[in-house]
């Protein structure tokens, strides 16, 4: 299946949150096979539309559609990654990994293989750490098996909901590089409240603004993904970016 | 050193409190017979006290686990059955607000004089704890996780089983050591509404022939056994949970 046919369309998109219209006959066509970062302050709705894409608000609870560019639903092509790793405790990083085998009772060859999964946390460096229990590993390395979790889920579509905020900053560094690599390809969506993170990663970047989101400002950051962000002309768009975000109030 | 001797050094300041009681107030021995006295109804009636002993021990354990089963189940029937919770919240509110002691006659006279009235009484006491404990674990599965599970294509029963119960296991063990800790109550008003063995019997017929020093013995018996029980759940129980990296709540 090619990656670049999962242009994800959003048309018309109305929804509130608790009396609060968060979104306003919102529109935004996310570039398949490319890495899109939504940008915005915390509160302002980025989370809620990457919910909705995600499937996780009920249709019937917004208006509007978010779907791929042939018409079809986006439910079965899509992973998810969040700030927190969401590993459970009492499972090892390779049960862990395999996760998705056994909660939709996959097995023989529908189910992603051992092999794999274990060839896939080595690239990650975790080679070491299979037998290790989440308990006794680093931020990073936590969030590498997420990442590993969600790449053997092998969708076309990557949601990412912040997933490097709780790092520190040399690991958010190396995991930023890692994921770049990884996703190459992939349609990613990711959201963010940091527009160096956005603008290190994004092909492309959509600045989201409260209240009640009608549009997103785009904007294409020169040279290609992952940049230097010790680039002049990315500080330039930092710039940029940082107005963009600062001249309208937040919410929360 | 000292957390090992605290233990004796309760035990001997509470004998020696005793003690002195005895002999400032003069009390004479059918209304508080001397430690010494009672050591020794305990040495000489040690077979008689043991043998009610297993019967009350029986009658705790099999509580104990009857209880604690229903009540798992019942956890897990509302935790997955919408419609349940309507029927069955009532009837739990009921089965706990209602006097379980004036159930206990009831009970003798369906159940009969020997275990099952007994056990019934126990179960009666434990299963709202342990329902309403595990419940509650149930359904603070973690916002994220649930998300996570729908966005991978999770089949309920195993994300039930993979996911959510291990995560409950924690709140269910609090529900546990709560009703293991109730458990002898049970037994014990059993037995005194009407039985002709176990502890509370003996105590109840002790009393009734003036042997207080009898009373006593099997009152420490009593307390040693529930003490012993609790400790033994409350230390196989954390040794789960930290087997399972789930001591402390840790969640990630």
């Amino acid at each position: 299946m090619p990656c670049t046919a999962h242009d994800i369309h959003i048309r018309n998109f109305y929804l509130s949150y608790q009396e609060r219209q968060i979104f306003n006959d919102f529109s935004l066509k996310l570039k398949g096979g490319k890495w899109n970062v939504l940008l915005g302050r915390s509160g302002v709705g980025k989370s809620s539309l990457l919910k909705a894409i995600a499937g996780l608000i009920p249709p019937s609870s917004y208006q509007g559609t978010i779907k791929a560019q042939d018409g079809s639903f986006l439910s079965g092509h899509i992973s998810w990654m969040t700030q927190d790793a969401l590993l459970l405790p009492w499972l090892n990083v390779l049960q862990n990994v395999l996760i998705g085998n056994k909660l939709r009772q996959l097995s023989g060859t529908d189910a992603i293989s051992k092999e794999k999964a274990k060839s896939l946390l080595a690239d990650l460096g975790l080679e070491a750490y299979l037998d290790m229990k989440p308990d006794n590993l680093s931020g990073g390395m936590r969030q590498r098996t997420a990442l590993a979790r969600t790449l053997l889920e092998n969708h076309p579509i990557v949601l990412l909901d912040e997933p490097f905020s709780a790092l520190d900053a040399i690991t958010r560094s190396e995991m930023h590089d890692l994921t770049a690599r990884y996703l190459t390809n992939k349609t990613v969506v990711m959201i963010t409240h940091d527009p160096l993170e956005a603008l290190k990663l994004a092909d492309r970047i959509y600045v989201l603004k409260g209240p009640a989101i009608a549009s997103a400002e785009a904007l294409t950051p020169s040279a290609k993904p992952p940049r230097d962000i010790k680039n002049e002309l990315l500080l330039e768009e930092h710039d940029i970016l940082i107005n963009q975000l600062s001249d309208t109030q937040a919410l929360s | 050193m000292i957390k090992f001797a605290r233990p004796f050094v309760i035990i001997t300041g509470f004998l020696l409190v005793w003690q002195v009681l005895v002999y400032i107030t003069d009390a004479p021995p059918y209304i508080l017979p001397a430690p010494l006295a009672v050591f020794q109804a305990l040495f000489l009636r040690f077979e008689t006290l043991t043998n009610h002993a297993g019967i009350t021990l029986l009658e705790i354990v099999l509580g104990f686990l009857i209880g604690s089963l229903l009540g798992c189940c019942s956890a897990l029937f509302l935790a997955t059955i919408k419609s349940a919770r309507d029927w069955l919240t009532p009837i739990l509110v009921i089965t706990q607000s209602l006097p379980v002691f004036a159930l206990a006659p009831i009970l003798v006279l369906w159940l009969g004089y020997g275990l099952p009235s007994k056990v019934a009484m126990a179960v009666l006491i434990i299963y709202f704890p342990v329902t309403a404990a595990f419940y509650d674990g149930l359904r603070r599965t973690p916002k994220d996780w649930q998300a996570l599970a729908q966005v991978m294509g999770a089949k309920p029963l195993a994300f039930l089983i993979h996911v959510r119960i291990p995560l409950a296991l924690p709140a269910l063990s609090s529900g546990l050591r709560v009703a293991m800790a109730t458990a002898p109550i049970g037994a014990i008003v059993g037995e005194w509404v009407g039985s002709s063995e176990g502890l509370g019997y003996l105590m109840l017929h002790a009393n009734g022939r003036m042997q207080i020093d009898l009373m006593f013995a099997a009152l420490l018996i009593l307390s040693v056994m529930a003490v012993t029980l609790y400790l033994t759940t409350d230390y196989l129980l954390n040794k789960l949970l930290q087997y399972l990296s789930l001591d402390d709540h840790k969640t990630r």
